[in-house]
């Protein structure tokens, strides 16, 4: 017992316990957990104090090997680029040890922008790549909890939301998508007290910050996010598979969670989910933060029409560009800042054009405006394909998506 | 080719809607035209032929003393203050196909016309009935506005009425309430520097929209995307391959396009599927 508490302790040290020594002596005091991301994000550091690894190039060859297909815009640009225990997932796939996805999304608001959506279609490829199942979660509960909204609000949103997840591509013969208010119960549940049994009071408030004043449904809430990594909170999929692996695509911020499953995994017998991570799709005015739901400026909406996009990126990105003409060609722009091309590296899958461009922009024979007509371009592409997509989802279809039924195809 | 006068005014008999005719000497104006038919019982109505800074165009056509204003009705629109303005003389010929001072609702029935938008005065609908020029200077026609919307239907066109001397607070909060009734296509006339796309452009799509197939919709795949693969650059840069990086680029466009088409099709068939399987009804014992 003791051994496994101590290695417990390392993993999530830096985040528990020394979590608030190193945040006061870091001078950005940038936060990030599951409900705050704020302040400039020194990826580097957080991988340290989180514990996870960083994606390295042999891991994306290897992926590239594995499925005989150029790896993700996302992985090459390092948009992804973390994991905890990626290299074990590749390496009983390669035995193979199938594995399952899971994600999910905590349905707070109607409006999807193009941030939502990374998760979801990094996923998709995932699905693809491998031929593997997926479980998506609606934390509907969740944001009833914390947003205070109504739990007929939240299943509505959750329902919303299904359709443009749907959108995004996956597959109804290998993707089982789930509400908690629908879902929780029989063996979901179990596993849920099993988990709640190995996670002290103690332990979930140094991981998530509770206090006193926060009433009890939020301090209950982490093992339901925690299980869906273990196949056998679904038996109709996974009867009988308990040592099918679980591997879970998301957003760096949702790390704690995983942290916690992972810690109890082994005491269950289960095996601990791999993690692949990824960093914050930065706003349109800059690189403090992640995108709003809140501030429709600050981000591109999946309702967004061609000229609201086209007015945003020109409004108010915020630009490496220089104020004028002739200064832009004489000293180029700052790369570092500048948001345009840090959207084209997320988009733009043409890695040579990607290239050209910063070479250009970053010398200043290139200006903001070209760059930002590119950009342009391709978001109103992505955008209306989405659009075109969510026209095609029914409800029916959504019922489909959500029905507890076997997949007899998942895996081929 | 445009209508003429007799063939609009045969089509409107063939359409039985009714409209009483007025022969006079070629009128140019509305003062002129009402020392013709200005007794007859019927409203003499001013048409406005305007376009906007995006090639966009529209028909205002009112009552003669319906007092219309250009600022307010481009902020209604959501062009800004200054955005609509008169058209150009030849723009008259080339898309709505009437000679001058014939602008006219009825100049619609011409395809060249289609992406003009019409602003019709809401005072039309309290007339016995409206004069207008049905595509000739020298005659008028009357009609009610019920007559007028059954030719405006039978060329698949949505009759808007509009309060023409409305002034509605248009900012933040209170969007334009014309937006609506801005087109969404642009009108580029060939012969005119204003509208006219650069020479060089239109070479370097021909290249391109030669391999394109018709299946992709032209929306979806812009041409500048590969017109910016067909720069001077990337020319030296793969010589003689271009063709080859600008024809793969577009096959893998399409083949993406085609998964997601194929995944689509695949899920709905699915839904209706198991919509079947859960109701269906069992088997008689």
């Amino acid at each position: 017992m003791e051994k496994r508490e101590e290695r417990a302790v390392e993993e999530g040290a830096a985040a528990a316990a020394g979590g608030g020594e190193a945040e006061a002596a870091a001078e950005a005091e940038a936060e990030v957990n599951p409900w705050e991301v704020s302040g400039k994000i020194d990826y580097d550091k957080l991988i340290d104090k989180f514990g996870c690894q960083r994606l390295d190039q042999s891991l994306i060859d290897r992926v590239q090997r594995l499925t005989s297909r150029a790896p993700h815009v996302f992985l090459r640009r390092g948009v992804f680029f973390a994991h905890r225990d990626f290299n074990e997932i590749l390496d009983a796939y390669e035995r193979g040890d199938k594995f399952y996805l899971y994600t999910g999304r905590g349905p707070s608001s109607e409006a999807l922008h193009l941030g939502h959506l990374i998760p979801f279609m990094f996923t998709k490829y995932l699905q693809d790549a491998f031929k593997v199942p997926l479980v998506i979660q609606l934390t509907d509960d969740e944001k009833c909890m914390w947003k205070n909204i109504s739990v007929e609000e939240s299943q509505r949103l959750a329902r919303e939301n299904a359709k443009d997840i749907i959108a995004c591509g996956f597959d109804v013969t290998r993707t089982f998508i789930f509400s908690d208010f629908d879902y929780v119960g029989g063996a979901f549940y179990k596993n849920m007290v099993k988990v709640a049994k190995c996670v002290t009071y103690n332990k979930v408030v140094g991981i998530f910050g509770f206090t006193g004043e926060d009433h009890i449904g939020k301090v209950s809430f982490p093992p339901v996010q925690a299980v869906p990594s273990f196949p056998s909170s679904f038996p109709h999929l996974f009867n009988g598979k308990d040592h099918l692996r679980c591997l879970i695509p998301c957003a760096i911020d949702q790390d704690p969670y995983f942290r916690m499953t992972r810690d109890v995994a082994p005491r269950l017998g289960y095996h601990k989910p791999a993690l692949i991570e990824s960093s914050f799709f930065p706003a349109l005015q800059g690189d403090t933060g992640k995108m709003s739901a809140s501030d429709p400026n600050s981000a591109i909406y999946v309702t967004d029409s061609a000229k609201d996009i086209k007015d945003k990126i020109n409004r108010y990105a915020f630009t490496g560009g220089q104020d004028t003409k002739e200064k832009q060609r004489l000293y180029g722009a700052n790369l570092e800042v500048d948001i345009p091309v840090k959207y084209l590296s997320f988009f733009l899958e043409d890695d040579d054009e990607l290239e050209h461009i910063k070479t250009e922009y970053g010398s200043g024979r290139m200006l903001t405006f070209d760059v930002k007509k590119r950009l342009t371009e391709i978001l109103v592409e992505i955008v209306e394909r989405h659009r075109r997509a969510r026209a095609a989802v029914t409800d029916e279809m959504v019922d489909a998506f959500m029905a507890v039924r076997p997949l007899p195809s998942m895996f081929g | 080719m445009g209508y003429t006068k007799d063939q609009l005014l045969a089509r409107l008999q063939e359409l039985r809607i009714e409209f009483s005719k007025y022969e006079h000497p070629v009128v140019l104006t509305v003062e002129a035209q009402a020392k013709h038919v200005g007794n007859v019982g019927a409203s003499l109505s001013k048409n406005l032929f305007l376009k906007d800074k995006k090639q966009r165009f529209y028909i205002v056509s009112a009552l003669a003393d319906t007092k219309v204003d250009l600022k307010v009705l481009s902020q209604r629109l959501g062009l800004g203050k200054g955005g609509l303005r008169m058209a150009p003389e030849e723009a008259l010929g080339e898309i709505l196909q009437v000679p001058l001072g014939c602008v006219t609702p009825f100049a619609l029935v011409n395809e060249s016309a289609r992406h003009v938008s019409l602003l019709l005065d809401q005072g039309f609908k309290s007339q016995q009935g409206c004069l207008f020029h049905p595509l000739s200077n020298d005659t008028s026609i009357s009609l009610n506005t019920l007559s007028l919307d059954k030719f405006l239907k039978s060329i698949g066109r949505d009759p808007s009425y509009v309060d023409l001397e409305a002034n509605p607070k248009v900012g933040k909060d209170q969007p334009p309430d014309l937006a609506a009734l801005v087109p969404s296509d642009s009108i580029v006339l060939p012969e005119f520097a204003e509208g006219a796309p650069p020479s060089e452009h239109s070479n370097e799509n021909h290249a391109a929209t030669d391999v394109k197939p018709k299946a992709v919709k032209a929306k979806a795949v812009k041409t500048p995307a590969v017109a910016e693969k067909i720069r001077d650059d990337t020319v030296s840069q793969h010589g003689e391959q271009l063709g080859a990086v600008v024809s793969d680029t577009l096959r893998k466009r399409l083949s993406s396009e085609l998964k997601n088409l194929a995944i689509m099709f695949k899920n709905t068939a699915y839904t209706e599927g198991f919509h079947a399987g859960t109701h269906h009804q069992p088997k008689r014992p």
